[in-house]
């Protein structure tokens, strides 16, 4: 008896090392978002194109689309901007949060590199970041047709990351339909 | 290269001492304010509360803190108010529930093991010398016993 | 060139180290002195070339060769030298290489130290010594080498050391730290080489506690220097954050704490042969756990180096070796061991236990709150995070416990004591502990919790039991005083040293966390500020520009109840070549209080940010730490055990022949 007792601090030392095994392929600062199948927080913040037009989270709805967070502060952004881009003009609906930025600068960013979203809302304060719980751009964030917020991405998008949107996206058009 | 930036990414944060000069109405307030933004971590930083922290978001959840208590929500409200828009990510006090019973009172149940265990070996000891009729061998005479409690004495006393 | 040279040497120890762990072993186990033989000058051969390793890459930091990858990374010609040369281990890949020299020097110190020892021990230890350096020297030759070139184009200039380490903490700190965790191996070498012998006996609890105590003492040293070198730098007057890297050395220490008393019990006693073992074999293995934790980037900490996954699975391989291979050991062969003697449940053995199982339930709490998000994560139950409220509330009353058992251990008797006449003998102690630990607060202006009470009527409880006990063994025969004074052993001193320094470390801890205080405000010059006694009047800031960084000083005049008493100058710096800016903080230490003055940022009007704080014996921290490692030198260097060890040897080996 007493010898299979002393095989327990082996028996424990092999449990934790297989958590920690597990742990290298893990990463433990990427935080799933914790509004994911609730709505859109309310928001009424202006449109950076029509600064007179307060957009809310009715403007959002009617379809699966992405919501992506940026400013003109953020390098990465700029790095997956093109590839957005590429995805509006393959039809996929993208919605801006342009996150504490600068009105003017933004809008001079966006003519210099296109502008792929179907509207842009201006978030200057960061409110409506916060609410969402954004804590770095770019984010993007994949909505269904009523507001509600499926998945979060955390960083910039990508082929790759592309391809998880997508499977998410049809997930959400399955259920809905 | 890319180490240098990453190195910079993890070091960066760290250097600026985040001071806000907030007022308050009362001192209850400030020290409220202390406490709630010391057991808030960080989102984006690398195990940093948002008192510490210089990063922008850590700035804006300051201010946000700040805000409520001044609009007189209670700890608790702030609490959620963070864990509603963040995940139980950032406390630093894990929520007591079902995945974390164990962290809550695993200790105290290896502290019971281990008292447990201490009497196992005082009373298995005695009751091992007593059953073992061979044990002759290990036993003293009383007059070595004598012996054996007198340089333990001397011991005692240095 | 001598980077290249550096290389050589490493691989040049690799091939010694790998003869050390087989030829010295094989030796033993065959009870063949020639092949033993070959352990002392193999150990001081790897030490040599890892020595000449290390050299280099100082070189290479002091001669700005940054077509080293390392070196680049992490100097800079307008560095100091002092700085170039800690700058070494400022990094992943050269720290390891310390820790390599380190544990090196620890094998040298043993081959050469180790007179006395059985043969086949010695062969034994410096084998196992020698297969630790065997996989750290793999490590850093596979896949860490800080020669690394940057070829063919090297750049001019190097990306600095990160101003934070450009400090006297980065001198001292790793050192002392490495020492310690890499000091516990020599333990963990003694503890294997008794299993593999089958002698586990008094004996070998008489060899290994010199090493283990001077291991600790350093240990011990580096926690305390990392304390207060984060207090003084960081810029915000924390002393211990319970970040995962912190926690890293914290877990060795406590086991190593309980190493050390649990050697002293067998080595006296007999008794706790396959505890102590295990102890051992924990100790160093949450060493080497710490190191895995460090650098494979698992966890997140603002102290971790930079993370690779790859790096981390070597280190989870040598883990697996290292670990999982003695407590194989020890399953296998600590059922063979017997007790000397026994004890009742009330006797100074029983008390040690106790010590010994609290002191592993805080060395749980610690693991099992620094992996539970690891645990939660891998489990797919989400992301938490765990922090210092968790570890706080847990520590803390456990602490209290050992503390409170340690008074009562130090007086009970070995083997037997009558529980009665204990609790007599320490009735009236404990009263005076409460009386003057209430006292002593209610005497101060603030709010103590409950905690704070407990931790310092627990403090007066150790000062007073150990000055009983001290009286008691002084005034016992017809001698004067100091004639019994100085009968008393080294070790005994160091003991209530380093009892003493826990005291002092409660009081600090309970003092500092209940009266602490801070304000921050905006300051326009001519502003004052009143925290405690003392009155602080801003009086505004100027530029100055450093060797590399430029800064802004802002100058504070301190009163003390109104009469002049200093002037403070905190700063904020702008190192030039990283761009990075850093809050250099004006300290006033004192041995009651610290005033501490943080700069933050500039608003309009010449007005600044400023932290101010007031900190209540904060130095008691420091100084319980360096108690304790004090007292640990002491008792390790206690000449009892030179002499005893050569009558213990001979009797030895009359008795086993």
């Amino acid at each position: 008896m007493r010898k299979l007792l002393l095989f327990i601090p082996l028996a424990l030392f092999l449990g934790m090392g297989f958590f920690l095994w597990k742990g290298l392929y893990l990463d433990p600062r990427e935080i799933p978002s914790a509004l994911v199948d609730r709505p859109m927080p309310a928001f009424e913040l202006p449109s950076l194109t029509e600064p007179e037009r307060n957009l809310t989270v009715a403007d959002l709805t009617g379809e699966v689309a992405l919501v992506n967070v940026w400013a003109t502060w953020c390098p990465t952004c700029k790095e997956e901007h093109s590839f957005l881009n590429q995805l509006a003009q393959q039809g996929v609906t993208i919605y801006g949060i342009n996150y504490k930025d600068e009105p003017v600068k933004a809008t001079a960013w966006l003519q210099r590199y296109l502008n792929p979203y179907r509207e842009v809302i201006l978030d200057q304060e960061g409110r409506l970041g916060l609410d969402m719980g954004v804590y770095g751009a770019p984010e993007t964030y994949v909505i269904d047709a009523e507001g509600t917020i499926r998945y979060r991405h955390v960083g910039a998008v990508d082929a790759n990351v592309w391809k998880q949107l997508q499977a998410v996206i049809e997930q959400v058009e399955g259920a809905g339909a | 290269m890319q180490r240098y930036l990453f190195l910079l990414m993890l070091w960066a944060p760290l250097s600026l001492a985040a001071i806000d000069a907030y007022e308050f109405r009362t001192p209850v307030d400030e020290i409220r304010f202390q406490e709630l933004t010391a057991e808030l971590r960080c989102p984006k930083c690398q195990n940093q509360n948002i008192a510490d922290s210089d990063a922008p978001i850590a700035k804006d959840l300051r201010r946000e803190v700040y805000r409520l208590i001044n609009a007189g929500a209670a700890d608790s409200e702030i609490v959620d108010f963070m864990v509603t828009r963040y995940g139980e990510f950032v406390l630093y006090r894990p929520v007591v529930n079902s995945h974390t019973w164990f962290l809550w009172y695993g200790p105290y149940l290896v502290l019971g093991v281990g008292a447990l265990v201490i009497l196992m070996i005082v009373y298995l000891r005695k009751a091992n010398r007593r059953a073992r009729p061979d044990a002759k061998k290990t036993e003293l005479t009383a007059e070595e016993r004598a012996r054996l409690d007198a340089l333990l004495e001397k011991d005692n006393k240095g | 060139m001598i980077p290249e040279l550096g290389t050589y040497a490493l691989v040049l120890a690799l091939c010694l180290s790998v003869l050390l762990s087989t030829i010295p072993m094989v030796g033993a186990q065959r009870g063949n002195l020639l092949w033993i033989s070959f352990a002392r000058p193999l150990s001081i051969g790897v030490f040599f070339f890892t020595a000449i390793s290390f050299v280099a890459l100082t070189y290479a930091f002091l001669a700005n060769d940054f077509s080293v990858s390392y070196v680049a990374n992490n100097s800079n010609t307008a560095l100091p030298w002092y700085y170039r040369m800690s700058a070494v281990w400022g990094g992943h890949e050269g720290s390891l290489l310390l820790w390599v020299l380190t544990l090196a020097g620890w094998t040298l110190a043993v081959a050469l130290k180790s007179r006395d020892l059985p043969a086949d021990i010695l062969g034994r230890v410096l084998g196992v010594m020698g297969i630790i350096t065997t996989g750290f020297l793999l490590f850093v030759l596979f896949t860490s080498s800080p020669f690394e070139r940057l070829l063919p184009r090297s750049p001019a200039e190097g990306a600095d050391l990160n101003p934070l380490l450009q400090d006297f903490g980065l001198i001292v700190h790793p050192p002392m730290l490495y020492m310690g965790y890499v000091g516990f191996s020599v333990a963990f070498a003694f503890a294997i080489a008794a299993l593999l012998s089958g002698r586990l006996d008094a004996a070998w609890a008489r060899w290994s506690r010199p090493w283990t105590n001077v291991a600790w003492a350093f240990l011990t040293l580096g926690i305390t220097l990392g304390s207060w070198w984060a207090y003084y730098e960081l810029g915000w007057g924390g002393w211990w954050f319970w970040d995962p890297v912190e926690n890293a050395s914290l877990m060795p220490w406590l086991i190593g704490t309980a190493l050390v008393h649990s050697l002293a019990v067998t080595e006296k006693r007999g008794v706790f042969k396959s505890w102590t073992v295990l102890l051992a074999i924990f100790a160093f293995s949450l060493s080497l756990l710490g190191t895995f934790l460090v650098r494979s980037g698992v966890l997140t900490s603002v102290h971790a180096f930079a993370a690779d996954p790859e790096r981390g699975f070597f280190i989870l391989m040598l883990l697996l070796i290292t670990i999982g291979g003695s407590l194989f050991l020890y399953a296998l062969r600590a059922s063979e061991v017997k007790s000397e003697s026994s004890f009742s449940l009330v006797s100074r053995e029983t008390m040690l236990l106790v010590n010994n199982v609290l002191l592993t339930v805080i060395c749980f709490t610690v693991l099992l709150g620094t992996l539970y998000p690891l645990l939660v994560d891998a489990l797919g139950m989400g992301k938490i995070s765990v922090g210092p409220p968790y570890f706080n509330a847990l520590s803390v009353p456990v602490g209290a416990l050992l503390m409170l058992f340690l008074g009562v251990g130090a007086v009970t008797r070995w083997r037997r004591q009558d529980g009665t006449a204990l609790l007599k003998q320490l009735v009236v102690p404990f009263v005076i502990a409460i009386v003057l630990g209430v006292l002593s607060l209610m005497l101060r202006e603030g709010e103590s919790t409950l905690w704070t009470y407990v931790g310092v009527i627990l403090a007066f409880w150790l000062l007073v039991m150990a000055i009983s006990d001290i009286s008691d063994r002084v005034r016992r025969r017809s001698t004067p005083v100091l004639a019994n004074l100085k009968r008393l052993p080294r070790s005994y001193y160091g003991m209530q040293m380093a009892h003493l320094g826990v005291a002092v470390l409660a009081v600090g801890i309970a003092m500092v966390s209940a009266f602490n205080e801070q304000r921050d405000l905006r300051m326009a010059p001519g502003d004052t500020q009143q925290v405690g006694d003392y009155t602080f009047v801003f009086e505004g800031a100027r530029h100055f520009d450093g060797p590399n960084y430029s800064s802004d000083i802002a100058t504070l005049r301190v009163f003390y109840k109104g009469e002049p008493y200093d002037v403070m100058q905190p700063e904020k710096r702008l190192y030039t070549a990283r761009g990075t800016v850093m809050t250099e903080v004006a300290l006033d230490p004192g041995l009651f209080r610290d005033l501490y003055v943080a700069l933050g940022e500039p608003l309009e009007n010449g007005a600044w940010a400023i932290r101010l704080q007031f900190k209540p014996y904060v130095r008691w921290l420091w100084l319980g730490g360096l108690l304790m490692t004090f007292g640990g030198i002491l008792a390790a260097t206690d000449p009892r055990y030179r002499k005893q060890s050569r009558r213990e040897q001979s009797k030895l080996e009359t008795a086993n022949a």
